[in-house]
């Protein structure tokens, strides 16, 4: 019987051939831990007596997400990750951006590998073809000590992406119709993979959306088998370190085969407060808005910020409408700004915010809700209380329908921008 | 291990933002300061309600979203002594493992708020005081089993330390 993605790299880690329904301990490539959860990585690593890490190169700690420090208690914290790095080492980034854009880019995760971090998104890097899965601090202590952890090798769910992208249709709407099918614990404990037509066609960026949002219906992670296109990105980023891609074998065993015909889908929009509360942008078109968010790890990239600019190039916003923009990493403001999609986005009448988690939950204080006011985002949770205030309403959209949406003042149909 | 409280029950999908807010948690280092803010959004003043060793009762999903292990560290601050759930969300259950929170894969449809309720870990039964009748737990791995069996992962690694299985 042929192997998944997730038992072809749980096979290698753990060093036997091994298939779903087995408990390994498998050898990580990586591990990443940031600023925002309680307790920090290296609280539980000092506690559990840690006193060296297990590799400088795997252990990455980034402070990111409320960056700079809102207040005085993330501001302890971030000084307790600098001084853990001063005496023990690993690999840190302070301000560079959200660790889910910046991992990839610096090239710490490639096809093939085995990676965790502190973070439920940690799933974003399945769209390189690696395992990757969020794990909470304990397990990232044990992670950071020993280098390993115990793993249950997941069934996987087959997912086929087939037909004709419509114009003014995204990653985004893929990834929101799909969770709005499955439910938000369709996919529990299992991998997801996504294939097809639709998904070999998407660009990095775009495939980088749909793995992040497979926590979304529960999945431990979402892959996309590695490309030309994939390797093509991977090897202008990582020019040295040896890596292992894996495709899943044609006989590989699902647990669940799903088929998505995209052609003839909408814009999709989820409405509050749940991800899987999703429907076609026509059951929620007019809503009024007060904010949109372009931000966060789900769909703030380059390309989307390029959707964006080309929707609001040479027009205003509406007057009573906020819209906040907060590039995912230095990289891409760097891009951005070089080739002039951000004064695209300012002259419109965007507020940049420099790159970080910002705007995503109510943790950084940037960009917060007053009572029953409305916003949409392309960020990947609309949960009650999420912008930090649980009597505001939040809709989960594609950069597209967010920049059609702060143009109009009201949730807006963002096709009409692209068609011939 | 034989536990007995009051069942605080909850609906399907309680994600860790609602256990402990993202607002809330970066403000704290300490999880003890958190505990007045737990499930803040959906229920103010649970805190309140909460005597050590009552449980937390939830329907599908419990603990989705986001990995922050101060969700199910809250839970345990607040003196809540498992979480019994229809299923769980894989992140929160493992921390819940791994911290040592026992969190019970128990069919909890006829769990009413307020019934009291007696849970046998090692038995894998919840029976229910208040109504009668008596619900049979899900089994987990034993190597899972082991880390409940230790307290949690650092008790384990102590009794385990080449993390072999």
């Amino acid at each position: 019987m042929g192997m998944t993605l997730a038992e072809k790299i749980f096979s290698r880690h753990a060093g036997r051939a091994v298939k779903a329904g087995e408990i390994v301990v498998a050898e990580l490539d990586a591990m990443m831990t940031h600023d925002a959860n309680r307790p920090l990585g290296l609280d539980v690593f000092n506690r559990m007596k840690g006193n060296k890490l297990c590799d400088q190169k795997k252990v990455i700690q980034m402070i990111e997400h409320h960056y700079p420090a809102p207040g005085a208690a993330n501001a302890l914290a971030q000084r307790k990750m600098r001084q853990f790095h001063q005496e023990l080492g690993g690999v840190f980034y302070e301000g560079e951006g959200i660790c889910h854009s910046v991992m990839p880019e610096k090239g710490h995760v490639l096809p093939g590998e085995l990676v965790v971090g502190t973070d439920s998104h940690t799933c974003t890097y399945g769209a390189l073809g690696a395992f990757s899965a969020g794990v909470g601090s304990t397990d990232m202590a044990v992670a950071m000590i020993s280098g390993k952890l115990w793993f249950m090798v997941p069934e996987t769910i087959k997912m086929n992406i087939i037909g004709t992208l419509p114009p003014g249709v995204f990653a985004k709407d893929i990834i929101l119709h799909i969770i709005a099918s499955i439910t938000a614990d369709g996919a529990t404990y299992k991998a997801v993979e996504f294939t097809g037509p639709v998904i070999e066609n998407l660009s990095m960026d775009a495939r980088f959306t749909i793995a992040n949002m497979a926590i979304e219906m529960g999945a431990k992670a979402g892959m996309i088998a590695p490309d030309q296109m994939t390797l093509d990105w991977v090897n202008r980023r990582n020019p040295d370190r040896a890596f292992t891609p894996h495709v899943p074998d044609p006989n590989a065993r699902y647990s669940q085969e799903m088929t998505f015909d995209v052609s003839r889908l909408s814009p999709y929009v989820a409405k509050p407060h749940r991800v899987d509360n999703g429907v076609p942008l026509e059951e929620v078109l007019g809503t009024p808005i007060h904010q949109g968010n372009l931000s966060t790890c789900t769909a703030a990239r380059l390309e989307d910020l390029r959707i964006a600019a080309k929707i609001l190039k040479g027009k205003k916003i509406a007057p009573d409408v906020r819209f906040f923009v907060v590039p995912s990493s230095k990289e891409v403001f760097t891009l951005a700004l070089a080739e002039g999609t951000l004064s695209t986005l300012i002259d419109a009448g965007a507020h940049i915010k420099s790159s970080s988690c910002a705007a995503c939950s109510g943790g950084s204080a940037y960009a917060l809700l007053a009572d029953d006011e409305v916003a949409i985002t392309t960020a990947n949770r609309n949960f009650q209380g999420r912008l930090g205030n649980p009597k505001a309403f939040i809709y989960l959209a594609s950069p597209a329908t967010v920049a059609a949406s702060v143009l109009e003042g009201k949730i807006a149909d963002p096709r009409p921008y692209f068609s011939a | 291990m034989r536990l007995e409280g009051v069942a605080h029950v909850f609906g399907d999908h309680i994600n860790t933002d609602y256990i402990i807010s993202a607002k809330h948690k970066g403000r704290f280092t300490d999880i003890k300061q958190m505990v007045e803010y737990i499930m803040e959004d959906i229920r103010p003043g649970f805190h309140r309600e909460i005597k050590p060793g009552d449980f937390i009762v939830g329907g599908i999903n419990f603990g989705c979203g986001s990995s922050r292990e101060a969700a199910p560290a809250v839970i345990k601050e607040s003196g809540i002594a498992a979480v019994l759930a229809k299923g769980f969300a894989r992140i929160f259950f493992r921390n819940a493992i791994n911290i040592g929170l026992p969190a019970v894969r128990v069919d909890t449809q006829s769990i009413q708020e307020g019934d009291r309720l007696r849970v046998d870990l090692d038995k894998g039964m919840v029976e229910n005081l208040t109504k009668g009748g008596i619900i049979t737990t899900q089994p987990l791995p034993p190597f899972v089993q082991q880390i409940v069996d230790s307290g949690g992962m650092e008790n384990y690694l102590r009794d385990h330390p080449s993390f072999d299985l």
